[in-house]
């Protein structure tokens, strides 16, 4: 065999091992899962809208025009409700009056950082109470043998109850239960949310609890406990992530439409998009504009939320890795 | 005129901002009819898709590229339209696959998907279609093949199973059938006897068999011809014989020298190919094969090895290929 | 052999795996049958290699043995320990002599964890290197005993080929410096050029450690290659066990023979050769085994007596041991192959529903 020259060899070195050093430290799957989002066109149109957003939800307050609850349409005598006149958009009023003679624009800004306080609060009790009863019932259905298959047993016939009851009927039990408030609205798209967190980590950590890494620990003599909280719920963890984006989302649709069925905060003093939506119904014939607002902030918001939460589900799904 | 003629097939895979993959980089092999073709390589050698690619079963995507000619009996079926590319899917070529049970339709009874080839193909109804059908079920050794009709795919054994899909395949006498990993999801007693089944077929109907498979042990027992694939091309075509006695391409030398053969006993070392499929030069920088071969030499890189054709069929593509007779270990058994 | 040249003792090893039916309240309808009365012993610094096709057993009594699956019944000797009635803390203390190797490299290691944390992790549950420096020690020479660059350490199990993923594999088991390595088909995942890389690498890892190891495999080749003693497995019980080179030169049992008959070998001149056995049909459901000896449904020399309805004991027969009643008579050719008509065979659960069988893999009939 003839000497291969030096050059030559180094080429095909560098080829062979390519892979390997082109960087010095390993690309962790949640490295690898971001970088591909950043690639993916509607992650980063969820991303933009949802960044406008919460930067308006947390600053805008401050910089709004006027006060969101000061009538200056009835004081200045341009909004005459009984003549049907709420006057639109113009040079200092963008968005127009709404029927109390408030300025729009300034409410649906102040609106925002309540609505994305109800979205967010929901969403966290939802994820917290189902988080922890599909992970309690998933590490026992998954590890704990007899004793863990009732444990499971007994908590999954809980949620089932939680999820035969109609969402919509759930949340206006609590509502009533409560009372009308934000808190209440809260709670009750909450606890909606619930069954779906818990039976989904269930689902997932049963599905790991099977997999040849937790043969493998188990066989090292790891704890089944430390098995369940290193191994099992990290890599459980991304479905349920993805659901509470997307259900950020409907949360927000839900708590609309619970203030728009009046069981929200009953003092409408303070803005939210959906109280404002269920107050322009009256005015619906003179001013449809006041309804088409928030809904279109929802509508938009929603969407961020979606866009963002469909393009995790795809760059966390392992089977389309390369 | 071969039944077959693939020439300079590629299979160019391109996603937006990210390098092109060629899966399949100037494949090029012929099949004569009644003969048994084999395909041989590692998972990513291209011989799946080059199967794909001929059927015209590449899933349809944007940055899919297929170039070449796959000409068979007179047409090339790369340039065929959907429609008659259908019409000589199933009739004159039939496929089967590795894994039966995704390759048949859960919901749908085993009779029912038999009859269902024999209704388009060669327009046959109710009992007569339902009659071939148990014979078909019958010649692919299914047992009680009139009840097995009306059973549902989850209800019979994967070997079962692959019988059937069979069964479907050779339905309308085709005259091609290609098998990509036909038995590699089955049990060794199982796919000794699905082996068994193919190679009756073949001499009974004089079928022509394109054999897609990673195992050398079933490629020696059952091709006439065998192609060894390496990064998407052909590096080494010879006669059964000839290639298992005298590998020239090191690759091929160095698969055979990998296997753990059941008639060499405890204690003898294998010769593994060092690296791992991945490390591949492409091939217009040389040999696909450069990074990982014993026998590498200056001119292994820089253009590709042109393929030497020698004789009695016989081609491989390599600078520098193993000497005649190959140092195997044919005096020690 | 003496008593102390033995590893492990298995005596008469059975796994059954309750079927359960029913909506509410779970009915025990029966039992698959996984491992049905093994009864083999392992020697130190040797390989047993157990062979048979898939749903014999095999894995789940590499699994009991190991006690990752409960047996239930027979016992588990490990250096004249019994495993099966060890309390859970020092079953625990004990795993860090005995380890496993998987089948997929990819399943068997945690997606999230470098190579690193892999490595670390039984170090850390066995308290094995007081220190940082002490366990990166340890990890480094187990990386270079297994192949593997320093590199790796910090990446994490996506970035390597199916064959470093195996070596990652052979090394989380080797760095709590174990004595018994049960490997569960260590190479049937991997592509063909590197089978052979891993099976040298357990082999020179064997000599230079003296490991022993119980290799699982489907591959009679393989098997062959690496074993001293193999054990063939047919529906939960082994029908032969003998030295490699005697199982290859003479096997007994009518189902080694089909097996080896089966394998393929990559030689055209044997294969063209060889004398075939086919076997008719498929195994039949391990849930509803045949009485007598399992495999006289299928077995071309199955005789009209006592193969039906009398369960052949593993006998010696001239230096192996054989769960055949004939195996003299097959032996000397006084009994003939004869046509065996295949029977159908159910999947699981006699062709009802999918997943009515609930083996411990799917805890639960809730999902």
């Amino acid at each position: 065999m003839t000497i291969i020259s030096g050059k030559k060899r180094e080429k095909i070195d560098r080829l062979a091992e390519l892979a390997a050093r082109e960087e010095e430290r390993g690309v962790s799957l949640w490295q690898d899962a971001f970088r591909r989002l950043r690639r993916n066109p509607a992650a980063i149109v969820g991303a933009v809208i949802l960044t406008i957003f919460v930067l308006v939800a947390i600053v805008g307050p401050v910089f709004v025009p006027y006060g969101p609850t000061d009538t200056m349409g009835i004081r200045e005598g341009v909004v005459r409700v009984g003549q049907g006149l709420i006057p639109g958009h113009s040079a200092e009023h963008w968005l127009g009056y709404d029927h109390q003679g408030r300025d729009v624009f300034s409410r649906m800004i102040v609106g925002a950082r309540q609505t994305l306080l109800v979205g967010v609060v929901a969403t966290l009790i939802g994820l917290a109470v189902g988080a922890l009863i599909g992970g309690v019932a998933g590490a026992a259905a998954g590890l704990g043998g007899r004793w863990g298959r009732w444990v499971d047993t007994t908590l999954m016939r809980i949620i089932d109850m939680l999820l035969a009851m109609p969402s919509l009927l759930l949340a206006v039990s609590i509502a009533a239960l409560l009372g009308p408030s934000l808190t209440t609205v809260m709670i009750a798209v909450g606890m909606v949310s619930v069954p779906v967190f818990a039976r989904l980590l269930r689902g997932s950590m049963i599905a790991q609890s099977n997999s040849d890494y937790v043969l493998a620990a188990t066989s090292l003599g790891v704890r089944k406990s430390k098995i369940a909280l290193a191994h099992v719920l990290p890599n459980s963890l991304a479905p349920v992530i993805v659901q509470a984006t997307l259900t950020l989302a409907t949360a927000i649709i839900e708590a609309a439409a619970l203030s728009y069925l009046g069981l929200g905060n009953p003092d409408s003093a303070v803005p939210e998009w959906g109280v404002m939506l269920a107050d322009a119904q009256p005015w619906l014939g003179i001013r449809p504009a006041l309804a088409i607002y928030p809904a279109v902030a929802i509508i938009i918001t929603a969407l961020g939320f979606t866009l963002l939460g469909e393009a995790m589900r795809e760059a966390l799904d392992p089977k389309l890795r390369k | 005129m071969a039944l077959l003629e693939v020439d300079d097939l590629s299979v160019t895979f391109a996603r937006r901002g990210q390098r092109a993959v060629h899966a399949v980089d100037g494949v090029s092999f012929s099949v004569d009819a009644g003969e048994v073709v084999g395909l041989v390589g590692e998972s990513g050698c291209g011989k799946s898709v080059t199967s794909l690619a001929i059927m015209g079963l590449l899933p349809r995507q944007p940055g899919l590229r297929v170039g070449g000619k796959a000409v068979f009996d007179g047409t090339d079926l790369l340039q065929l339209d959907d429609r008659s590319r259908r019409g000589i899917r199933g009739r004159d070529i039939a496929m089967v696959f590795q894994d039966p049970l995704s390759s048949l339709n859960p919901v749908v009874p085993i009779g029912l998907q038999v009859t269902e080839v024999l209704t388009r193909h060669r327009g046959m109804k109710g009992d007569a279609a339902a009659k071939e059908a148990a014979r078909l079920l019958d010649r692919v050794g299914i047992p009680d093949p009139k009840r097995r009709l009306k059973e549902y795919p989850h209800q019979l054994s994967g070997g079962m199973r692959q019988r059937a899909l069979i069964a479907m395949a050779v339905a309308c006498q085709p005259r091609l059938l290609i098998a990509d990993e036909p038995t590699t999801a089955l049990d060794v007693t199982i796919q000794a006897q699905i082996l068994e089944l193919l190679k009756d077929l073949v001499r009974d109907s004089g079928t022509a068999l394109v054999m897609i498979t990673h195992d050398l042990g079933v490629v020696a027992g059952m091709c006439d011809s065998i192609n060894v694939l390496y990064g998407g091309r052909v590096v080494e075509t010879a006669r059964r014989r000839p290639l298992f006695r005298e590998p020239r391409h090191p690759y091929t030398v160095g698969l055979l020298g990998s296997v753990p053969r059941l008639d060499v006993g405890r204690g003898e070392p294998l010769n593994p190919i060092p690296g791992s499929v991945r490390d591949l030069l492409p091939w217009p920088d040389g040999c696909a094969f450069a990074p990982r071969c014993t026998r590498r030499v200056d001119a292994c890189v820089g253009e590709p090895p042109q393929l030497v054709l020698a004789h009695d069929g016989r081609s491989y593509r390599c600078v520098n290929p193993a000497p005649v007779p190959a140092p195997r270990e044919e005096e020690k058994r | 052999m003496s008593d102390s040249d033995i590893l492990v003792e298995v005596r008469d090893l059975k796994v059954h795996f309750p079927i359960k039916r029913g909506v509410l309240f779970d009915r025990t309808v029966g039992h698959v049958k996984a491992v049905d009365g093994v009864d083999l012993s392992i020697a130190r610094g040797k390989t047993y290699g157990l062979v048979g096709e898939s749903g014999c057993g095999k894995s789940t009594l590499g699994r009991a043995l190991l006690q990752l699956t409960p047996p239930t019944t027979g016992e588990v000797s490990f250096d004249g320990v019994e495993l099966t009635t060890l309390p859970p803390g020092k079953l625990r203390a004990m795993r860090k002599r005995m380890q496993m190797i998987f089948q997929d490299p990819m399943s068997s290691l945690d997606p999230r964890q470098n190579v690193e944390s892999i490595l670390t992790e039984g170090l850390q549950t066995h308290g094995i290197g007081g220190n940082r420096d002490e366990r990166r020690k340890i990890i480094a020479e187990t990386l270079d005993k297994v192949g593997l660059p320093r590199w790796a350490l910090s990446r994490y199990p996506h970035e390597f080929s199916g064959g470093q993923r195996q070596r990652i594999g052979i090394a989380r088991a080797l760095v709590l410096g174990p004595e018994l390595i049960v490997a569960d088909e260590p190479v049937s995942a991997l592509d063909v050029s590197i089978q052979a890389q891993v099976i040298n690498l357990l082999d020179e890892l064997q000599d230079s450690l003296g490991l022993t190891y119980l290799v699982i495999a489907h591959d009679l080749a393989v098997v062959r290659h690496i074993s001293d003693t193999v054990g063939v497995m047919y529906l939960g019980g082994l029908v032969e066990e003998a030295p490699s080179d005697r199982l290859y030169r003479e096997p007994l049992h009518p189902y080694t023979r089909a097996l080896m008959s089966a394998v393929p070998v990559p030689d055209p001149d044997v294969e063209d050769h060889r004398e075939r056995i086919l076997l008719a049909g498929d195994l039949p459901s391990p849930a509803n085994p045949p009485s007598g000896c399992r495999f006289h449904t299928r077995c071309p020399w199955a005789q009209p007596t006592r193969c039906a309805d009398e369960r052949p004991a593993l006998r010696e027969v001239g230096g192996s041991r054989v769960a055949c009643h004939w195996a003299e008579q097959i032996a000397s050719g006084e009994l003939r192959p004869h046509k065996v008509s295949a029977e159908i065979v159910r999947p699981e659960g006699e062709g009802e529903e999918p997943g009515v069988v609930s083996a411990p893999s799917e805890p639960g009939s809730f999902v």
